[in-house]
């Protein structure tokens, strides 16, 4: 059986055409790109076509992108490097929703000396830019707030929220992993000074990621070695999946012209489906500003990785911020910054959309996951009594 | 993704004993819904063999909470009251084929259900409830509610108090505490265990238990610091001992083989010396 794949946020699968691109470069074409012979140089051609069409998506220039080995560790060098580049000043701010490649290293970078300050977002996962405002000092280094959530799919201001930054003359990052690829992301209208990128988020394959850094930037490399990226990022390039990449940025450009409409009308009928035939079933997110993929809903009074079990018996995949599901005992940080209820919180399930994903899937899931949830309500102690009370 | 037995499967697609025994003889509710996971269990009990006859369950959880339901009460139907509190949380993860290391709090979930319904039949209060002062107050977990998962699962970890109870896995700032309670139940149930031979110890036996004593009382705390011992040979009742790592010139090692001495004394025999190589 095929799987009904609803896990985009967590990886993709790779299109065909960006495999048909990449084969040559895992079997005839092996070269390094920085050797002299013309073997090894023809393969460091294509690397900088697809170096154009990563900056041609966000509307950048090459020179602009910088190659690296994925998201978290776009996300690492970006708050890395603005640090360095203002070596006196030790605040950090930063948002409590953001992905772990971020949160975590800020969390790791407090404890080293600095101050992060975490910018809460109100029930609907929204952040307020008035808060930001007032939290920027003379001591601030960086400001990294996420373009869209991958939990929730919200996306943030970030037009708004960079001008405010650059007119305190911070240093400003974001990690725009979920949201290059999925809705138009343009350099020249946001004066973000960098930004972190994903390939494996966009059909490409994992193991490669980019940043921008805006020309005139000061950047220090997080990862010291070579002369490869112009001595910005060391390390023998992962030829095929930049290749790959490169190709992938090149489709979405359409896919994001056309703003996603076949996935957001899909995502937009599985949440009205399920809202019509779930009682207890809520929304987690801003629905008016929102990735056209991402939706996120919990049925309350029943457990998460319970509902993903059941689902995984008809191959349905997806995710959930339950407790038993991330790995340690307390829900999703996204939903508890947002303040879902208690009687949500454990109850949460992401489904992620693709250009993939089909209206008959869509159909399976509206077909099976009311009886699921009744199920399981039936299993639970809040089940009915809690309803009957209401 | 964890990895779940077939069993685990099994009871979960298929849990067995689901729901609520009308009038039942006895009630135990544990957990809460804020938590993730809860577990209500009734019992339909013969009052004259004290015998289970019926036990059902309704379960707020994840797939092993669902499981560990079913194992409980297909383990206890049939048994008196007094048998079936003699099942611990082991039971109920061996009838499942095992559960992972991470979700033996499920298996913990199960028994306290069982303790709190027999508590409710005998008009009693359950122990975790009368005693112990909190330690979680994300998971609101009590000393001894940690003090008993530690000597029943003969656990070393603050890792696995928090798999097998969830304090620890919230906030994280009750994990010194834990700690603590580490190392007090390891020393007390160490001294019970090694008590009992001490009257004669013949030559070897004696260098076993030192051997022994260094290994699991000793290094670890050295380790802890960055230092390091190993144990060079035992003439009569001189043990000499070689220090390593941080303790070598360590400013403090007089007091560390003075202390070395005291435990060693305490746990193997009153007469022994430590020397340094």
């Amino acid at each position: 059986m095929k799987a009904v794949y609803l896990d985009n946020n967590a990886t993709t699968r790779i299109s065909d055409e960006v495999k048909e691109v990449m084969l040559p470069f895992l079997s005839d074409y092996y070269g390094n790109p920085s050797s002299m012979h013309t073997f090894g140089g023809k393969v460091h051609r294509h690397i900088e076509n697809a170096r154009e069409q990563v900056a041609t998506l966000i509307n950048a220039k090459p020179e602009e992108i910088i190659f690296t080995s994925c998201g978290t560790e776009s996300d690492n060098t970006a708050i890395m490097s603005s640090l360095e580049s203002a070596p006196h000043k030790r605040h950090i701010i930063t948002t409590r929703v953001e992905h772990p490649a971020v949160l975590n290293f800020c969390k790791a970078m407090s404890r080293k000396g600095y101050t992060v300050t975490f910018l809460s977002v109100d029930k609907q996962g929204r952040l307020n830019p008035g808060e930001l405002q007032s939290a920027i000092t003379e001591d601030t280094a960086v400001v990294s707030i996420m373009y869209a959530n991958n939990e929730n799919g919200v996306i943030f201001p970030i037009d708004e929220i960079s001008e405010i930054v650059k007119s305190k003359g911070v240093m400003f990052h974001t990690d725009a992993v979920q949201a290059v690829g999925k809705i138009p992301v343009d350099v020249k209208k946001l004066p973000a000074d960098i930004i972190s990128i994903s390939g494996h988020k966009m059909h490409a394959a994992k193991g490669v990621g980019a940043l921008y850094v805006k020309r005139g930037t000061r950047f220090s490399p997080y990862i010291i070695g070579g002369h490869q990226e112009k001595g910005r990022r060391a390390g023998t390039e992962n030829v095929a999946s930049i290749i790959g990449f490169g190709k992938a940025c090149e489709i979405a450009k359409d896919h994001v012209a056309a703003g996603h409409s076949k996935v957001k009308e899909l995502r937009d009928r599985l949440e009205e489906g399920l809202l019509k035939t779930c009682p207890d079933a809520i929304i987690n997110g801003h629905v008016g500003s929102r990735l056209p993929n991402t939706s996120n809903m919990s049925f309350e009074y029943v457990e998460g990785e319970a509902i993903l079990l059941r689902l995984n018996e008809f191959n349905i995949c997806a995710s959930s911020g339950s407790a038993c599901t991330s790995g340690s005992l307390e829900p999703s940080h996204v939903l508890r910054a947002m303040g879902v209820p208690f009687t949500a919180i454990h109850g949460s399930v992401r489904f992620s959309l693709s250009r993939y994903t089909s209206g008959k899937e869509i159909d399976l899931v509206l077909k099976k996951l009311p009886g699921i949830i009744k199920e399981l309500r039936e299993l639970s102690p809040y089940g009915r009594e809690v309803r009957k009370g209401k | 993704m964890w990895e779940y037995t077939d069993k685990v499967k099994e009871l979960f697609l298929h849990p067995k004993n689901v729901g609520k025994i009308e009038e039942p003889d006895a009630t135990g509710e544990v957990g809460s819904i804020v938590c993730g996971d809860a577990l209500k269990l009734t019992l339909k009990i013969d009052k004259e063999t004290n015998k289970i006859i019926d036990a059902k369950f309704q379960t707020f959880g994840c797939a092993s909470a669902i499981a560990s339901s079913t194992a409980l009460t297909e383990i206890i139907k049939g048994k008196t009251l007094d048998e079936a509190l003699e099942v611990t949380n082991n039971d109920i993860a061996d009838f499942l084929g095992g559960l992972p290391r991470e979700k033996m709090h499920c298996s913990v979930m199960g028994r306290e259900a069982l303790e709190a319904a027999v508590a409710d039949y005998r008009g009693e209060t359950p122990p975790e409830i009368e005693e112990g002062k909190l330690v979680c107050e994300c998971f609101g977990i009590s000393d001894e509610k940690i003090r008993r998962a530690i000597r029943e699962n003969n656990i070393h970890t603050v890792e696995d108090v928090t798999n097998f109870t969830k304090a620890g896995g919230g906030c994280g700032s009750c994990i010194p505490e834990i700690e603590n309670i580490l190392q007090e139940v390891g020393a007390k149930t160490k001294i019970k265990e090694t008590k009992k031979p001490k009257k004669k110890l013949t030559n070897i036996q004696k260098i076993a238990l030192i051997q022994e004593v260094i290994q699991k009382e000793i290094r670890p705390l050295l380790q802890a610091d960055g230092g390091d011992l190993e144990l060079v040979d035992v003439e009569g009742n001189r043990v000499i001992v070689s220090l390593r790592g941080m303790c070598m010139g360590c400013l403090m090692s007089d007091v560390t083989v003075k202390n070395i001495e005291k435990k060693l004394r305490e746990l193997v025999s009153k007469d022994l010396a430590v020397e340094v190589e």
